[in-house]
């Protein structure tokens, strides 16, 4: 019996020899990649222990986290959610951050390659490791007014400094609340998620720097008065023929002038009247005039056909290639195949107050470590020369005679000198037209260069243009400013 | 017979014998309970932040209940295993110690606590143990009761499937409800019926199982007419695994036959047959039993997003394997780590949930303790004068080195998952009880291999 039993004493052996390799597999050689599994949820767990940085605007927090009792030990919080979630996007717990939680998570997580040493001495002298706080360029007081005063409309805000390219405002409507898409329940995030993806109206959609793109309009005649300034064959006072319809080369379409007669009066109208009274025709007659590569060449030189990161990614405004003359004329009053978003708009304008220069858009002025030192600061970054200085002090004055004297004139601020340009996109046959306004302001001494876009016609379909919606709207917000 | 030095009397005489053993076990149980407070102390430090007293109020309980068990062995069975009760306490505190830690994440309290249940069937089994202790003196009693523990057994397993007494938890009728509240897995106390019964009958019945029949493929099998139990008891574990829907349970019961049938005949044929016959029974179950297959997919490929999402799929498995990954060599600490993501954290993965927060040190240190109580086990098998008490020794020890197996086997994809339970580890109050019982016979049996001769009559 007992040399049975010691066999069976071996076999019993054997199987716990068995489990102390199968434990040693799992726990020793198999735990890297069972911790990068995907659904490994100890893992994301981990990532959210620690405290994340804050976002900060005018020195308050609009992104932070706080201590929380459950599994994730920190709870993120957006302050007047809706308000900033075109800036903060959100940080889910079962899916792809966005905004600037996803553009800048590796600093407010503290994993940057940047903060390695930070985090080694927070961990040799004893502190719980911890992000970077991001300080953003964002103006709440601007951000606010931009809130408040593109109201109900389905539209953006966009509010930059002409001289650094910092974006001061960055309003996007109908938006979000980021708090609930930050809820420590994964299926409630995923409900959140779905409501917003299934509303018609794209909350999640950041229409100032993307979503679907619409074409700009009359305000891309400022690219076409550049385009024709810096080739040099003209001046404001060059002149195109004034007839009141005009049939596009090689097609049998037929455009008008908004008003439905001709630009101002004349046989012939002057490039500075067609800016001023946003004529359609003389712009198409100018565009075959120039073609379409040199109008290309001017546009890519505001930022056209250029992503830009804010450091968000944003979608670029597009000025496509190879175009007939047809489509080409079209072009010359910013309709047919261009289009843009109003971060490219305001870059425009802001060029123009910026002595031609094109400053690279950006919401982010400084990234500070938990111990308050310095981990990065952001310098003014130019761009592009897109016009000469000549010419934007030209532009300049026919924008502001564009809102004294022209079809900008709901833009007009008592004491204050605003450059500007209204637009009115036009769709298919019977939608809503998209009502633009980009401009600057004070004229001679540029702080603020704003674009206001409403989509859906303001709600008034096709009766609505430019300077009834658009143009009240960035006097309102830069009187939050300006006017004080 | 030396130490006799009282003047004759005439009298039967107690020899007087210093306690050896018991002082050895007692001397082991103190850094046993220095463990235990220990363990429930870092799980309220780790997971709660503070240290709160009422369960270390009622870890001392349980102390005092074990020191209680201690003397009772003192007067009774002096001569018994000083290893085994140590281990069993200090494998029942962590035990506690990670279910109560599991409670907080939680936020089970007062009788929704799992902990305080687990600490009240503490209770219940170590008294269990007690009695059998003071009741049983001498383990040959068993051995006349050999078929009424057969019947016993095979009551046991029928009751979960009588109709309004049987309940179904997690699609396995191994249950059985009295008035409502009280859930108990009949099963598990079947196994000792079982290891009595098959203990008994082998030793009635080993001179004709070891007969010799037809020589085949070099090896001398048994005679036909001697199949008959063998089939039987295979039927049975088949019959569990069928009807119960519990793998677990009914591998295990065939695995112990086998191990006492190897053990009382020596011959080994015994153990091809059966393993063909199992074979045989676990394709069939895998063909026609969907629970059973999707067990194997689970265990053969559980990172397939398909069986991972799958109902009765590999996610608890998957959830596991993160959480000892998670815990690595030297784990998060007790009550810092995630183990309440698994489901069945504190029952069926309270192994996996031990390897997150203690990691491959402390899992290595609880399997060393399993070996050592099975070994305490075998050494009754090895050094026991009567073939009854070392078979009874042997089965009961391997039966518990068999349920490690396949429970941690099942959590490390040695084998397919199965519901068993983790002996003294797992919460649940039939468990616990079943395997303090198996103490108290261990106990007994290892009293008795040693009796020293103390009576003495003097002339």
């Amino acid at each position: 019996m007992n040399r049975e039993l010691k066999r069976v004493s071996i076999l019993t052996l054997a199987m716990f020899l068995t489990l102390f390799v199968s434990t040693s597999i799992i726990q020793f050689f198999q735990a890297p990649n069972l911790d990068a599994d995907a659904r490994n949820t100890r893992t994301l767990y981990d990532s959210y222990s620690v405290e994340r940085g804050a976002i900060v605007a005018s020195g308050a927090a609009i992104a932070s986290s706080v201590p929380s009792d459950d599994a994730y030990q920190f709870q993120r919080i957006y302050a007047n959610g809706p308000l900033w979630a075109t800036v903060t996007g959100y940080l889910p717990i079962n899916g792809e951050a966005t905004g600037m939680e996803a553009a800048l998570n590796p600093e407010l997580s503290g994993n940057a390659s940047s903060q390695f040493f930070d985090s080694l001495n927070r961990i040799f002298t004893g502190q719980d490791p911890k992000g970077a706080s991001v300080e953003t360029s964002l103006d709440a007081t601007l951000q606010q007014a931009a809130w408040d005063a593109l109201g109900d409309y389905q539209g953006a805000v966009i509010v930059t400094e002409p001289d650094s390219g910092r974006i001061l405002a960055m309003v996007s409507k109908p938006t979000f609340d980021p708090n609930s898409l930050a809820v420590h329940n994964g299926q409630q995030v995923i409900d959140s998620y779905q409501a917003l993806v299934d509303d018609p109206s794209d909350p999640l959609f950041n229409r100032a720097t993307g979503g679907d793109l619409n074409p700009p309009g009359s305000t891309f005649k400022l690219v076409m008065v550049a385009t024709a300034l810096e080739s040099g064959q003209y001046t404001p006072d060059s002149t195109f023929p004034n007839p009141a319809s005009y049939t596009l080369p090689g097609s049998s379409s037929v455009v008008r002038n908004s008003g439905g007669g001709t630009c101002g009066g004349g046989a012939t109208v002057t490039l500075a009247t067609a800016l001023r009274l946003s004529c359609n025709i003389p712009m198409a007659e100018l565009a075959v005039e120039l073609g379409d590569a040199a109008i290309r060449q001017q546009a890519e030189k505001f930022g056209f056909n250029t992503e830009f990161d804010i450091p968000m990614p944003t979608e670029a405004s597009v000025y496509p290639r190879s175009l007939d003359d047809a489509q080409t004329a079209l072009t010359g009053f910013g309709q047919g195949q261009v289009l843009a978003t109003p971060l490219q708009m305001a870059m425009v304008s802001a060029a123009i107050a910026n002595d031609g220069i094109v400053m690279r858009p950006n919401t982010v002025d400084r990234i500070v470590n938990p111990n308050l030192t310095l981990l990065s600061e952001m310098q003014p970054e130019e761009y592009d020369r897109a016009i000469s200085s000549a010419t934007a002090r030209t532009m300049t004055e026919m924008m502001v005679n564009g809102v004294e004297n022209g079809a900008a004139s709901n833009a007009t601020i008592d004491g204050v000198s605003v450059a500007g340009k209204t637009g009115t996109a036009e769709h298919g046959e019977g939608d809503p037209y998209t009502l633009w306004f980009t401009g600057f302001a004070p004229a001679d001494d540029p702080q603020y260069a704003i674009t206001v876009m409403v989509e859906n016609g303001g709600g008034l379909g096709q009766e609505g243009y430019g300077n009834l919606i658009a143009a009240p709207i960035a006097k309102q917000v830069l009187e939050a400013v300006l006017n004080k | 017979m030396n130490d006799v030095t009282a003047p004759p009397t005439g009298k039967v005489k107690r020899i007087r014998v210093p306690q050896r053993l018991r002082n050895l076990e007692l001397g082991i149980l103190i850094p046993a309970f220095v463990i235990i407070l220990s363990a429930i102390v870092l799980v309220q430090l780790g997971a709660l932040g503070h240290v709160d007293t009422q369960l270390i109020v009622l870890g001392a309980g349980l102390i005092v209940l074990v020191l209680g068990l201690h003397i009772t062995l003192r007067f009774v069975a002096r001569d018994a295993d000083p290893f085994i009760v140590p281990i069993a306490t200090v494998l029942n505190g962590i035990g506690i110690a990670m279910i109560y830690r599991i409670d907080i994440a939680e936020g089970n309290e007062g009788w929704d606590s799992i902990a305080v249940k687990q600490i009240a069937w503490t209770a219940i089994a170590i008294a269990a143990a007690i009695t059998t202790l003071l009741v049983l003196r001498n383990h040959r009693i068993l051995f006349r009761y050999t078929y009424l523990f057969g019947l016993a057994a095979l009551v046991l397993l029928l009751l979960p499937l009588v109709p309004g007494l049987g309940n179904e938890v997690n699609g396995a009728r191994v249950w059985i409800s009295l008035g409502g509240f009280l859930n108990f897995q009949p099963g598990e106390l079947a196994k000792i019926a079982l290891a009595i019964f098959f203990a008994g009958y082998l030793v009635r019945n080993r001179d004709a199982l070891s007969m010799t029949g037809p020589k085949f493929l070099g090896i001398q099998w048994p005679r036909m007419r001697d199949f008959g139990p063998l089939l039987i008891v295979w039927a049975v574990a088949m019959g569990v695994i069928v009807f119960q829907r519990d793998l677990g349970t009914g591998l295990l019961y065939f695995g112990l036959f086998l191990c006492m049938l190897y053990v009382a005949t020596g011959r080994f044929s015994w153990i091809a047959i059966g393993l063909s016959l199992f074979v045989a029974g676990a394709i069939i179950a895998v063909q026609t039993l969907e629970y059973v297959r999707g067990r194997v997919d689970a265990w053969l490929n559980p990172f397939d997003q398909s069986v991972y999402d799958a109902t009765g799929g590999s996610y608890q498995l998957v959830q596991g394997l993160f959480g000892l990954a998670k815990g690595s060599m030297l784990g998060t600490g007790l009550g810092q780590g995630r183990p309440y993501i698994t489901p069945l954290a504190e029952s069926d993965y309270i192994i996996a949930s031990l390897g997150e927060e203690l990691g491959l040190a402390g899992l290595f240190a609880i399997f060393a303790l399993y070996l050592l109580f099975v070994e305490r086990g075998f050494r009754i098998g090895f050094a026991g004068q009567d073939d009854f008490g070392k078979l009874l020794g042997v089965g009961l020890a391997f039966v518990v080195a068999l349920q490690v197996f396949v429970v941690v086997g099942g959590v490390t994809r040695v084998v397919p998952l199965t519901g068993l339970t983790m002996p003294f580890l797992a919460a649940g109050g039939s468990s616990l009880l079943a395997n303090w019982i198996i103490v108290a016979l261990l106990l007994r049996l290892s009293d008795t291999i040693r009796n020293h001769p103390r009576l003495v009559i003097e002339s």
